[in-house]
């Protein structure tokens, strides 16, 4: 990523729909994790699922509450979480998937993670010093996400036949939602021309590295790279996505103006 | 309380005269205040007792997790998300620590989960009430944890070492959850007409469900003279019972909310309340699988358990090619 520092005319439109970007995956996906909650096939994955959950609610207080300061309308983090509807949300699809069995669960993880950890890995070095801070503390934390999400692919792709089928129709499933994460467009241009963000195109060979490299030891085969599905970038989503917000939202829209 | 007429197997607890020479050194060092650890000699019944509550209390954190689980996805703030997936974390590191405890005792948790899903083992009747609105959360931190803590905080001194050490632990983690209950239900309390109904309506629906945590008066139990004599149990449940509600009204009287209790009054005299008896026949029903909610929170259980199987049988199985291997390289 380029070290220019930061351009005073750069657009805050731009860098409010990044901020939203990245806050509204930590969102979605802190909703979907929370959802195994009392459910998970292993106390200690319980245990460690209501932490992910916790790591991904508390980045989105960070993005989307720095996404409202850039706005400067006033609005907040919870604000921007729970009064948008579902065409404002920015999450890629990835992320709103329905958790499936639980290795849907941690497939989609590891998908995620693995970018997740490149571009935060990247954003530290954001010439907006408000990106680069917040992406220092998350980075810990995604680090260790990728880490736990990786091991258990590796050691359920290569476990049982059953644990190996399920995680392959897992990654099947699921890759046609990965190519999102490395489209730009010119939001990003021009974000990522100011050296604020990294390129999404430039994140595509390191994922590929951790990627390929999890799914040798896990015995998984890459699926052929095909159709992508895209559109969360740009508000456009899954039918899923409606229902997550009427669910995260119950409150706020039933009782306006209310103070919890 | 999160154990609930836990029996103890006797029939009458017995004098030291009438005990051989290692059980009354073992009831003489009960009796002096020191821990009894794993490795250590104990009574049958001991043993079994301890099993029966340790795995009643881990079970109880086990099952608690469904009902706050259920508001995870609709709590109005992202701070209070944060908080209550916080809360329910902690819950299930109280399973994990007191599974542990139990372990010490020659039970596995494989063996005690079994007990669970096959209805030998109970947990707290509290967790049969459903969680309809958002106030059910904060009232859950303010009268069910604050229940909890009562029973929990003289645990401390429990006999048994590793229980008594994993509930310092626990203790500290159950203040900071009533807290936050009661924290949450005073600031709807302060806001609009809606709020304070929904958390005066929880109060009604939750008053009765919390003092019957405590258990049936116990007074003449013989489970509960023996639990006593061994120091796994301090006090009796009306002794509990009365202090949990003579801490809690006034707090129910800071917030604004009636008691649901007609009968409830201070009496100078004893310098605690007075209140009604609670409906001991539906806590018998919920005890005995009738609740609003105990074929849910069974078969969520059951099913969480069955649908992981292929989990943990697959990394098992990658757990003994991995042993193989190195074995191999060896």
């Amino acid at each position: 990523m380029a070290t220019a520092t930061l351009e005073p005319d750069v657009d805050q439109s731009a860098l409010f729909e990044f901020l939203l970007r990245i806050g509204d995956n930590a969102l979605i996906l802190g909703h979907r994790v929370s959802e195994w909650c009392g459910h998970a096939p292993a106390l200690e994955e319980d245990i460690a699922l209501a932490n992910t959950a916790l790591d991904l609610i508390g980045q989105t207080q960070l993005w989307l509450g720095l996404a409202g300061e850039v706005e400067g309308e006033g609005r907040s983090a919870d604000n921007l979480a729970y009064l948008r509807d579902g065409f404002e949300f920015r999450n890629i699809l990835l992320v709103e998937r329905p958790n499936g069995d639980y290795g849907k669960t941690l497939m989609r993880q590891f998908l995620f993670d693995a970018w997740h950890y490149l571009l935060l890995k990247a954003l530290k070095g954001s010439a907006e010093k408000r990106i680069a801070d917040i992406a220092e503390k998350t980075f810990k934390e995604v680090s260790y996400h990728l880490n736990r999400s990786r091991d258990l692919v590796i050691r359920l792709g290569d476990g049982s036949a059953e644990s190996h089928r399920r995680m392959q129709e897992a990654l099947d499933d699921l890759w046609p939602y990965t190519g999102e994460m490395f489209v730009g467009d010119t939001i990003d241009a021009a974000l990522a021309g100011a050296g604020i963000i990294p390129a999404p195109q430039s994140l595509k060979i390191g994922w590929d590295e951790i990627v390929a490299d999890a799914l040798s030891e896990s015995t998984l085969v890459k699926p052929a790279d095909g159709y992508m599905h895209k559109g969360g970038r740009r508000g456009v989503h899954t039918e899923h996505l409606g229902y997550i917000l009427s669910e995260l939202q119950f409150l706020q829209r039933a009782y306006p103006g209310a103070v919890w | 309380m999160y154990a609930q007429m836990v029996k103890t197997d006797g029939t009458r607890v017995r004098s030291l005269d009438e005990m051989e020479p290692h059980e009354r050194a073992f009831q003489e060092r009960v009796d002096a205040g020191q821990k009894i650890e794993p490795k250590e000699w104990m009574p049958d019944g001991y043993r079994k007792t301890l099993v029966r509550q340790i795995s009643q209390h881990a079970h109880s954190e086990i099952v608690g997790q469904l009902p706050e689980g259920n508001w995870i996805s609709r709590a109005p703030t992202l701070e209070r998300k944060a908080i209550l997936l916080a809360k329910v974390q902690d819950e299930a590191g109280h399973g994990l620590y007191l599974y542990c405890a139990a372990e010490t005792l020659g039970i596995s948790r494989d063996e005690m989960y079994e007990q669970l899903h096959s209805g030998k083992a109970k947990y707290s009747s509290i967790f049969n009430y459903p969680t309809l609105t958002w106030a059910d959360i904060g009232a859950i931190g303010w009268l069910v944890d604050g229940a909890a803590i009562m029973n929990q905080v003289p645990l401390q001194r429990c006999s048994y070492g590793p229980y008594a050490r994993a509930m310092v632990r626990i203790c500290k983690e159950e203040s900071f959850h009533q807290r936050q209950g009661f924290d949450a239900l005073m600031r709807m309390v302060k806001g609009i007409p809606a709020q304070k109904a929904m958390v005066q309506d929880a109060l009604n629906r939750w008053w009765w469900p919390s003092l019957m945590m405590f258990g049936p008066s116990d007074d003449a139990s013989v489970h509960s003279v023996q639990s006593m004599a061994w120091k796994i149990k301090q006090n009796s449940n009306d002794e509990l019972r009365q202090k949990f509600v003579d801490q809690t009204v006034p707090q129910a009287e800071y917030l604004g909310l009636t008691v649901p209790d007609p009968d409830l009054k201070w009496n100078e005299e004893k310098g605690g309340y007075d209140f009604g008896e609670p409906d001991w026949e539906e806590f018998f029903n919920v005890i005995a699988g009738n609740g609003p909610c105990n074929a849910e929170r069974l078969n969520a259980r059951k099913q969480a358990w069955d649908d992981g199987a292929w989990f943990r049988d697959g990394l098992t199985a990658h757990a003994q090619k991995t042993a193989a291997h190195s074995v191999a390289a060896e």
